[in-house]
């Protein structure tokens, strides 16, 4: 009972915290939220892989860059009114998010397609390692694919906008990336008590077990990492949207460790762990940053105690206490 | 395109393979044997390369430099397998990638809080800085071809050091079944401490090596990691002949595919669409060539399977 506590703490802080730093005035906090926020977000998406299926994914960063090229190739289109393809279709670059949302869920979610179609066949630490060689071959793809801006990125200059609402207040585009991060969680949710979620849950304890009722382990895996790869590939284009920046360290293997960071900082499969790791990695980015230039080393620190001594992660820790 | 280019360019990618064996070796002896995912392989490679760009600078010994890069890696290695790794042995994948991925943390932002941000420089020594004339009239830098043939030696040494000797079969044995040569009365807590610093002098080794040729910097280890994982994939997990044979055609096809694609391209399209799709084709290329294999064979060239 006490980890579903804290969980509505959890949505009641998160509903909360801006609406304090919004009274006080402090838009800067509002951003810092935002972007814990979509890291949460994106580590939902992983989680989904990683919880649910047993997927150890060291590459979806893929997909997170995916999702920020989606929005930055739409949206520079649109800037420049350079259609990005005029044969055989006429295809316009946009600026509304909804538009962009859905390309950058599909691009992702096609990639994550192939890549699981690929990695799939393999599992364990070979599953690990491929993953994380595809996220690899995005990032030198896109250093070295001059078309929209190589290893410098692309800048886009004003915020995508939503039907009825102004995104360049922080608080209003808070609420949007808030909305989506609660629909992700629901969807989570409904995955895991879902009889598609039980069937791959008993496909993680025991591969061969599930075969032999009749379950084939290959299609469930490689559907639910098909949605986790959509799901992180919202928060990539919602993340590039916060920055208005998009650049081929979205892709790099850094990324894909930190959005593993959040999920078991948090604790795996736990519904909120992503939430708790994102929100607990940007606070001590913010409060450890400012102390220290090294603050990379107490995060390898804690990470390091969490790992070896708190197993269940920081949900884990305080569920038990408490309990 | 001469046949010379060619010669060179095949050189170059042997000369890039052989590298990669040296990071792989370790990286699949350590899986082979203890099953540990070791993603702070590359943090001792940077170890290696910062160990003898300090002493090198001091000395003024390329040589003692070297000394110093197997020395530092070997004992940072048995210092970290003692101090974390060993408590990772019994653990599922997803934990040993964590607490590998925060020492690759606590490494980078050390070796900074240490050295600094700018790079270091490592030279070559004056006797190996000049060209060779190989016959047929090519002309290679001396360096490159020293490093092929010290790749090619410890590949030489590890196997006799695998096939014919004690340590070499308690290694064979701890890879085949861990239980069992633990009730032998082998003392297998030291076999894992002498094969993870093993592997972490050879992938100082590589990093002092190469850092001669490229520069010294924080973060140097972590590309050549990922390719040495993509080698290992390729080879077959545990098997150091498949770290071999993978590390060379990784190191060919990087090599040669960014030389021969643009030309490639260049029959079909024009020549700036070419050199950028060319490019652009060629950085995927090895990722490429992995994704075949895996196809083919999931467990990779000389897997034994899962």
């Amino acid at each position: 009972m006490s980890e579903r506590r804290l969980n509505i703490a959890l949505v009641v802080g998160l509903i909360g915290f801006p609406l304090w730093a919004h009274w006080l005035d402090e838009p800067f906090l509002i951003t810092l939220a935002t972007r814990a926020v979509i890291l949460a977000l994106a580590g939902v998406g992983l989680n989904i892989a990683l919880g649910l299926g047993g997927m150890v994914s060291l590459g979806h960063a893929a997909f997170f860059g995916l999702g920020g090229y989606s929005m930055g190739i739409l949206a520079s289109h649109a800037q420049t009114f350079d259609p990005i393809m005029e044969w055989p279709l006429l295809i316009q670059g946009t600026k509304a998010m909804p538009v962009i949302w859905i390309v950058a869920a599909v691009g992702s979610g096609l990639g994550a397609l192939a890549i699981g179609a690929l990695s799939l066949r393999t599992s364990g630490v070979y599953f690990i390692m491929i993953t994380l060689a595809f996220g690899q071959m995005f990032y030198y793809f896109a250093i070295s694919w001059p078309a929209y801006g190589g290893e410098d990125g692309l800048s886009i200059y004003v915020r995508n906008g939503f039907p009825g609402l102004n995104t360049l207040v922080p608080v209003q585009f808070y609420g949007l990336c808030l909305t989506l991060l609660l629909g992700a969680l629901a969807l989570h949710w409904q995955i895991a008590r879902s009889p598609f979620g039980l069937a791959l849950n008993a496909a993680r304890q025991s591969s061969a077990r599930a075969q032999t009722v009749g379950i084939a382990p290959f299609r469930l895996r490689l559907t639910a990492f098909v949605v986790s790869g959509m799901v992180t590939g919202l928060a990539g284009a919602l993340f590039a949207d916060l920055n208005r920046f998009v650049s081929p360290v979205m892709f790099s293997w850094q990324t894909s460790g930190e959005i593993l960071v959040f999920v078991i900082l948090g604790g795996v499969a736990r519904l909120f762990g992503p939430v708790v790791g994102a929100v607990l990695f940007i606070a001590l980015e913010h409060v450890l940053g400012g102390l220290s230039d090294f603050w990379h080393i107490w995060l390898g620190a804690l990470l390091l105690g969490i790992v070896l001594f708190a197993p269940g992660g920081v949900i884990g820790l305080i569920a038990r206490r408490r309990g | 395109m001469t046949a010379i280019l060619l010669v060179e360019q095949i050189l170059n990618g042997v000369q890039f393979g052989v590298m990669l064996f040296l990071m792989a070796a370790g990286l699949t002896l350590v899986f082979g044997v203890m099953g540990l995912i070791n993603l702070a392989h590359g943090s001792l490679y940077m170890v290696g390369a910062f160990a003898a760009a300090a002493v090198a600078g001091a000395t003024g010994s390329f040589l003692l430099g070297l000394v110093a890069s197997l020395a530092a890696a070997a004992a940072v290695g048995a210092l970290v397998e003692m101090l974390v790794i060993r408590r990772l042995y019994d653990r599922d994948h997803l934990d040993q990638v964590l607490a590998t991925f925060a020492l690759i943390l606590i490494f980078s932002e050390g070796t900074r809080w240490v050295f600094g941000s700018f790079p270091l420089y490592l030279n070559i020594p004056s006797w190996l800085s000049g060209p060779v004339t190989l016959p047929g009239g090519i002309q290679y830098p001396a360096y490159r071809l020293a490093l092929i043939g010290v790749g090619l030696s410890v590949a030489a040494g590890l196997h006799l050091l695998i096939s014919r000797t004690r340590l070499g079969v308690q290694i064979r044995a701890g890879a085949a079944d861990r239980d069992m040569i633990a009730a032998l009365g082998v003392d297998i807590s030291r076999l894992y401490t002498v094969i993870f610093a093993l592997g972490a002098a050879l992938a100082g080794l590589a990093g002092a090596l190469v850092g001669a040729i490229q520069s010294v910097q924080v973060g140097m280890g972590e590309p050549v990691l990922i390719l040495a994982f993509v080698v290992i994939v390729i080879g077959g997990i545990g098997s150091i002949r498949g770290a071999l044979v993978g590390a060379v055609l990784v190191g060919l096809t990087d090599t040669l595919g960014g030389i021969l694609l643009p030309v490639a391209f260049g029959l079909v399209l024009d020549q700036s669409a070419a050199a950028s799709a060319g490019s652009a084709l060629a950085t995927m290329l090895i990722y490429l060539l992995m994704a075949v294999v895996l196809i083919w064979r999931p467990t990779g060239l000389f897997g034994a399977g899962t």
